[in-house]
């Protein structure tokens, strides 16, 4: 059984214009020189639903924000500007017992097992910090409720006296996903969750997800570099370049019929599992532009093949074609159209 | 018919531990033929690394080496250390799988190049640095001239497996051990830089052994592959008919827990368990605890590594009986 989900599904989040900046140090000649100060844009205008119930695939390449994105949603980080709502809340303003509630219903999966697990608590002990920390359940029924966890993730209850370091990596992951679980949040964010797990481990996590979002209702936000994966689990999937999303579209449509040039070319770099299906020309050439100076106009165009003169002066937006995608792309809007044909 | 380039006899790693001798490489043989791209593929800890860095006894004691290593009418295991030194680097290049460790801090990237440039090929000043550029060029570095200055530090994750490489063909090896070399990569950087290996093996009719775990750069890169498990090869085959036909549970197990088409949203089919411990195997096939064909032959004695069609070799006792695979194969692609 998967979730039925249509067009008309609620959005659980709303994001609008979301950007984030990171400022890079700067040397005391260059300020002295006067110099502006540099940033790294991480995050530029990022315009992005998120349906209640489905798993929304996030792809791009490496730095393209993935992850300064899932931060800001937790409120990790900061935003410069723009806006989150999470139903009736405006999550960038939330302060106090407003934001911890939030952060509570809005969990985060982090990227690496190892680093993000205190290597001196057992299990249980991690369990109990998170129900205690929430006030989820009392010291009494605490037990109980780990026991429960760890069930629910597939862990045995001897699991829960043992350390951090004697568990294998897809079951660190797991002990990860149980501490988020345990809070009973409506919304995970996993950041490149089984990237770091062999091809056979990274389906017993999926798997489990996949029976925990039908089991309690979840949105998944799914950060990935595996299409293959992204395409398996996600109902819609959100492109990224350079800190902007340039389409989002369903899982179908992104993978079977691409509009935006970048996920062309992202798609056509993925290596089939086909040895008689070698294709024979690069997919793209060129490097990713430095985030501290990105491209003026479009920041694709220095690797697109299609860009023309609009793409260097004006900045594409996302724009929601008639069929459903919406397109960050010059060659979709009907302006450019009009002026090509006329 | 030609002659292997390299050709391995019963390698053995045995790495003692406070647990007891980890036997991380047992029994391991192959042939690389000249310009032929060899996979190796497996789980984590199955013995992929150990069995490549000791092709060129990189291994130092306590670790052990037995075997031999065949090269160029030499046997590896047994050469001089100057012998050794010469082809290192030289003849025979590594890309290892944590660049950053392997990258001189001290040095620029420039001078790391430069430095292979002048030893294996004589070039010096000038010349070196030219050279060098083109190297950085070749592996999709931006104003290749300007980096060569840089240290690695100042190289991203990505840019210093590329420098990595750099250094491995500024040799122009025969022979190329790459150890997850495009694993920090983007797809679209990968892409590049499979394409560039690829092209060597052209230019140079260099052979290469390329250790990964990401079964579609196999698909695309390798003409035949090597299936690791538990320390051992357990089947070994041209690239077309090991994802059409594998002939061992265990590939057939990991071809089988990926996503394949038209199956949105169902629950994939992992192998059961975990890895063996290499310290303490049990007798028999060492995947049997996982194998959902096990019978009790399988447990009597470990099924050794036999042609079971032509260039095909397997050391599965019930390789004819495995099920067809169902189609992971079309998928992801425009
Ligand atoms: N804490 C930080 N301080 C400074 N710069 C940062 C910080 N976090 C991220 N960045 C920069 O912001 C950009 C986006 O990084 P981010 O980690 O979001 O990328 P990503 O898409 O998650 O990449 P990956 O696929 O490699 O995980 C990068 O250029 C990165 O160097
Ligand atoms: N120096 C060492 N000391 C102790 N054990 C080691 C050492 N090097 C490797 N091992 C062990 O030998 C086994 C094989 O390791 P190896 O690095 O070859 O695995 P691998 O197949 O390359 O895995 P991965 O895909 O994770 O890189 C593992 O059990 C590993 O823990
Ligand atoms: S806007 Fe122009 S440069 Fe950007 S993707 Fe479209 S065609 Fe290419
Ligand atoms: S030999 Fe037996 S246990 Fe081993 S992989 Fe084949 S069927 Fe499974
Ligand atoms: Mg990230
Ligand atoms: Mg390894």
């Amino acid at each position: 059984m998967t979730v039925p989900l249509s067009k008309s599904t609620p959005p659980l989040m709303e994001i609008h214009s979301l950007t984030k900046t990171f400022p890079v140090a700067q040397s005391l000649l260059s300020r002295w020189r006067g110099q502006p100060r540099r940033a790294v844009q991480a995050l530029t205008d990022v315009e992005l639903t998120v349906r209640r119930g489905e798993t929304l695939g996030i792809v791009g390449e490496s730095g393209c924000g993935k992850s300064t994105l899932a931060r800001t949603l937790v409120r990790l980080y900061d935003a410069d500007r723009g806006s989150v709502r999470y139903g009736d809340l405006d999550v960038l303003s939330l302060r106090g017992p407003a934001l911890r509630q939030y952060n509570r219903r809005v969990q985060m999966i982090f990227q690496d097992p190892y680093s993000s697990l205190n290597p001196r608590m057992t299990v249980e002990a991690v369990l109990r910090e998170a129900l205690s920390v929430h006030h989820m359940r009392p010291a009494a029924e605490q037990p109980a409720r780990v026991r429960e966890l760890l069930q629910l993730v597939g862990l045995p209850p001897e699991a829960a006296g043992r350390l951090p370091h004697e568990f294998s990596g897809g079951q660190r992951q797991r002990i990860g996903i149980a501490r988020a679980l345990a809070l009973e949040p409506e919304c995970l964010i996993a950041d490149e969750l089984v990237s770091a797990l062999d091809v056979s481990v990274q389906a017993q996590v999926v798997n489990l997800l996949l029976e925990l979002q039908e089991r309690l209702d979840l949105t998944v936000l799914f950060v990935a570099h595996d299409l293959r994966l992204v395409r398996h689990i996600s109902h819609r999937v959100a492109v990224m370049y350079l800190g902007r999303v340039v389409e989002v579209s369903d899982t179908e449509a992104i993978f079977t019929a691409p509009r935006h040039p970048y996920t062309q070319a992202l798609l056509a770099a993925a290596p089939t599992l086909d040895p008689s299906r070698r294709t024979a020309a690069p997919a793209i050439t060129g490097e990713l532009p430095s985030p501290l100076n990105v491209p003026s106009g479009c920041a694709f165009r220095t690797r697109c093949p299609h860009a023309f003169e609009r793409c260097a002066t004006e900045r594409p937006a996302l724009l929601k074609l008639e069929d459903g995608p919406e397109v960050a792309c010059h060659l979709y809007d009907p302006v450019s159209t009009a002026q090509a044909t006329g | 018919m030609t002659a292997p380039h390299l050709s391995v006899r019963d390698l053995n790693v045995r790495i003692p531990t406070p647990g007891g001798v980890l036997h991380a490489v047992r029994g391991v043989n192959f042939d690389l033929m000249p310009g032929e791209v060899l996979g190796l593929v497996g789980e984590s800890g199955s013995g992929k690394s150990v069995t490549l860095r000791s092709l060129i006894r990189l291994h130092r004691p306590p670790i052990q080496m037995t075997g031999t290593v065949e090269y160029g009418g030499q046997n590896l295991l047994a050469a001089s250390d100057a012998k050794l030194r010469s082809v290192r680097g030289g003849q025979i290049s590594m890309i290892f799988q944590e660049p950053m460790s392997a990258l001189n801090p001290v040095l620029t990237v420039g001078e790391q190049i430069g430095e292979n440039l002048r030893e294996h090929k004589g070039l010096r000043g000038r010349a070196a640095q030219e050279r060098a550029a083109e190297l950085l060029d070749l592996t999709g570095i931006p104003s290749p001239r300007a980096r060569l200055s840089d240290y690695p530090h100042q190289f991203s994750g990505g840019m210093r497996q590329r420098a990595m490489i750099a250094i491995a063909l500024a040799s122009e090896p025969q022979l190329l051990l790459a150890d997850e070399p495009t694993t920090a990569l983007d797809v679209t950087i990968q892409d590049q830089i499979l394409r560039l290996l690829l092209r060597l093996r052209e230019e140079l009719h260099m052979s290469v052994i390329l250790v990964t775990h990401d079964l579609g750069v196999v698909a695309q890169t390798c003409d035949r592959v090597a299936v690791m498990y538990g320390g051992r090869l357990v089947e070994t085959a041209g690239v077309n008919d090991l994802f059409h036909a594998p002939k061992h549970a265990y590939t057939l197990g990991l071809l089988q827990s990926l996503p394949g088409a038209g199956e949105h949203r169902r629950p994939l089919q992992p192998i059961p368990g975990g890895p063996p411990d290499l310290r303490s195997l049990p007798p028999g096939c060492p995947f049997a605890p996982r194998c959902a064909y096990v019978t009790e032959a399988c447990r009597t004695g470990e099924p050794p590594l036999l042609e079971v069609a032509p260039g095909r070799f397997s050391a599965c006792i019930h390789y004819d009986e495995l099920p067809a695979l169902k189609s992971t194969l079309e998928e992801v692609g425009v």
